[in-house]
């Protein structure tokens, strides 16, 4: 689930070494990658699926019990339900400190780049539990509320929704800043320039200039954050409760507690088809590559 | 279209302790093409950036027309620009790209399709307005960005080293087309570049700019024929400089000696000299160098300068004569290519003379 390489440049670009790397040095080179990923993950993830349909017998059945039983469906449907509101959070918040980033420089752009770092940096583990200390009963959050008079009694902030959500973004957050600030760091001065002289007001330029040529970067930005949180185990894990079941969580609960891995595997693909869906048709949606480079 | 007049005065811009700019006055007449000429770090961009509206000046003021616009906004001042890389929107067609400015002035749709066809007419891309800029050649681009900065009839233009982009034979082309186009809409230009030939071919005035400073301003043959400092003309076109010390000032003329290499003859005082020099007073003589006339020694008696050739550059229409006179001061001396006549050669010893109207003087700089 950690830092996947961020998803192809968003400028493209042709395969210069083609000339240079014969075929045969070309398989070699990439002979490890393919072994490792057959062997660590087409096997493994395959073997599951298997198991999903032909263990103990060939049978539609873990993927019946889905679709009869409201829980899975319930559970499926939330966690796409919060990864959407946390990627949407995310950009929300993301595009300006990106924004920010790409536009200044010196010692404050050193300082936003560490407040977007080191939290990338520190352990998700550790950043989960950050919040537990903030949200729970006696926490900073509830003790501050109470202080300043705005309720009696402590509110019940942990194991909610709204927690799983918030911790969520905040650990996914650096996933949404930094390809857009690597695409918006390169849109020339120029541009924005030009549209002011054109007649653009500050705001114009920004919707008709920055904007649109950002969209590559929030593309990515947006399809990592949300196949991330697709799959998020430990934060909903630990800041979550009952109520806020993530489909990795149950996933986990079948395997390790229930050690049913066939349903676990009908659930897995049915995670892994939704999302596949839903990134192709996200991609058409935006319908973003429309083959103007920069500079 | 009419041009408008452009007012600079007293204009400086600081960046901490730095002047990039030091009090620039320049009264750009309506219609006129003015180049701001001067070496990287002159401060010519950052004036062309104050005018537009992307810095704001220190101090001073400026006027486009009878309208101040120091502290307007960019997208309220009505001024068409140039930039250096185009600045096309690479995710805009040519015809959105030129519409642009018409639809931030809310003009109406069909008003800017037919402006839009005519601007692309005007720059000769009638075919081109479906295309995205990066499927476009350099020289195109060049022209959409023109096409872009007229489409809104602004009367003042703004052009930071349109063509450094370009390479040498188009940039030539693209002198000319632009030169026209700003005469037939008599749109006023300023023109930044640190390009000389360039200035002198397209300007009808130019500024000569240094470390922030406006060094001097003036038609090309102006500043080619009375430089007003060494720098100037140095920059602009090619220049000899000796170093002489006045001898003789009477009736007959001036007489400039240059050591051992000989002297200088002048029968009159030089017009850009405040006070006539006295003997003794130490000058940079500037000659330029197709002014120099050279000859082989025995056409002369005693030819007041004396030198050999180093080396001879052929560039076809002239050539280039390095000679280094006996003093030690080494003189490029410019012929235009005569047919049939044999030319002097490498090791040559030959005689130099100069016209006295050709002659510039400065003063030494005392330490």
């Amino acid at each position: 689930m950690r830092a996947k390489p961020l998803a192809g440049s968003p400028f493209g670009g042709r395969p210069t070494s083609a000339r240079e790397y014969g075929p045969g040095l070309s398989l070699l080179l990439v002979a490890p990658l393919v072994l490792l990923l057959v062997g660590g993950f087409l096997y493994p993830v395959g073997k599951l699926f298997w198991g999903s349909i032909f263990v103990p017998e060939a049978t539609f059945a873990n993927y019946g019990r889905i679709l009869q039983e409201p829980l899975f469906l319930l559970v499926l449907w939330r966690t796409f339900e919060i990864a959407f509101v946390v990627t949407a959070l995310a950009l929300l918040l993301g595009y300006p400190v990106a924004l920010a980033m790409a536009r200044v420089s010196g010692r404050t752009a050193i300082l936003i780049a560490a407040c977007v770092l080191v939290p990338l940096w520190t352990s998700v583990l550790v950043r989960s539990y950050a919040w537990i200390v903030l949200l729970q009963r006696n926490g900073v959050v509830n003790n501050a509320l109470i202080e300043t008079g705005l309720t009696e009694t402590p509110l019940r902030l942990l194991y909610t929704q709204g927690a799983v959500i918030a911790a969520m973004t905040q650990v996914l957050l650096p996933f949404m800043i930094l390809p857009i600030y690597s695409v918006v760091r390169n849109i020339p001065d120029d541009l924005v320039r030009a549209a002011r002289n054109l007649g653009a007001g500050s705001l114009q330029a920004f919707f008709r200039v920055t904007v649109p040529l950002s969209l590559p970067g929030v593309t990515a930005g947006v399809l990592i954050t949300f196949i991330l949180s697709l799959g998020f185990y430990i934060t909903p894990a630990l800041v979550g409760g009952p109520g806020t079941l993530m489909m990795s969580t149950l996933i986990g609960q079948q395997t390790t507690e229930l050690l049913d891995w066939p349903f676990a595997g009908a659930l897995a693909a049915v995670l892994l088809a939704a999302t596949l869906l839903l990134v192709i048709f996200f991609r058409r949606a935006l319908a973003l590559n429309k083959g103007f480079k920069l500079g | 279209m009419d041009g408008a007049s452009v007012s600079v005065r007293g204009l400086g811009k600081r960046y901490g302790a730095v002047r990039a700019v030091k009090e620039v006055g320049i009264e750009v007449r309506s219609g006129e093409f003015l180049s701001l000429l001067g070496p990287s770090g002159s401060g010519k961009t950052t004036l062309l950036m104050m005018i537009a509206g992307f810095e704001l000046p220190s101090e001073g003021a400026i006027r486009i027309g009878d309208r101040d616009v120091t502290y307007v906004a960019p997208n309220r001042r009505n001024i068409g620009m140039v930039f250096q890389r185009y600045a096309l929107f690479p995710h805009m067609t040519v015809a959105d790209n030129i519409a642009f400015p018409l639809r931030m002035r809310k003009v109406a749709k069909a008003e800017i399709r037919r402006r839009v066809a005519d601007a692309l007419a005007l720059v000769q891309l009638q075919d081109f307005g479906k295309r995205l800029p990066s499927e476009l050649s350099g020289g195109q681009q060049q022209r959409v960005a023109v096409a872009r900065a007229l489409v809104f009839e602004p009367p003042v233009l703004l052009m930071d080293e349109p063509l450094g982009a370009l390479d040498k034979k188009l940039r030539e082309q693209m002198q000319i087309e632009i030169k026209r186009l700003q005469q037939r809409l008599g749109v006023t230009v300023i023109y930044v570049t640190h390009d000389q030939e360039e200035a002198l071919t397209m300007s009808d005035r130019i500024a000569v700019m240094r470390n922030g400073s406006l060094e001097q301003i003036g038609s090309p043959t102006e500043l080619y024929d009375n430089p007003a400092t060494p720098f100037v003309a140095d920059f602009v076109g090619k220049t000899n400089f000796l170093e002489a010390v006045c001898q003789s000032c009477n009736g007959t003329g001036l007489e400039f000696g240059l050591g051992q290499s000989g002297f200088i003859h002048l029968k009159e005082c030089p017009p850009n000299l405040p006070s006539p020099p006295r003997p003794g007073d130490k000058m940079r003589v500037a000659v330029r160098p197709e002014q120099i006339r050279i000859f082989r020694p025995e056409d002369s008696d005693s030819p007041p300068l004396n030198g050999v050739i180093e080396a001879v550059i052929f560039v076809g229409s002239f050539r280039t004569f390095l000679v280094r006179l006996a003093g030690g001061e080494l003189v490029h001396v410019q012929a235009s290519t005569d047919h049939g006549i044999a030319h002097p050669q490498e090791g040559d010893r030959v005689g130099l003379t100069i016209p006295s109207q050709a002659v510039q003087f400065f003063p030494e700089r005392r330490p």
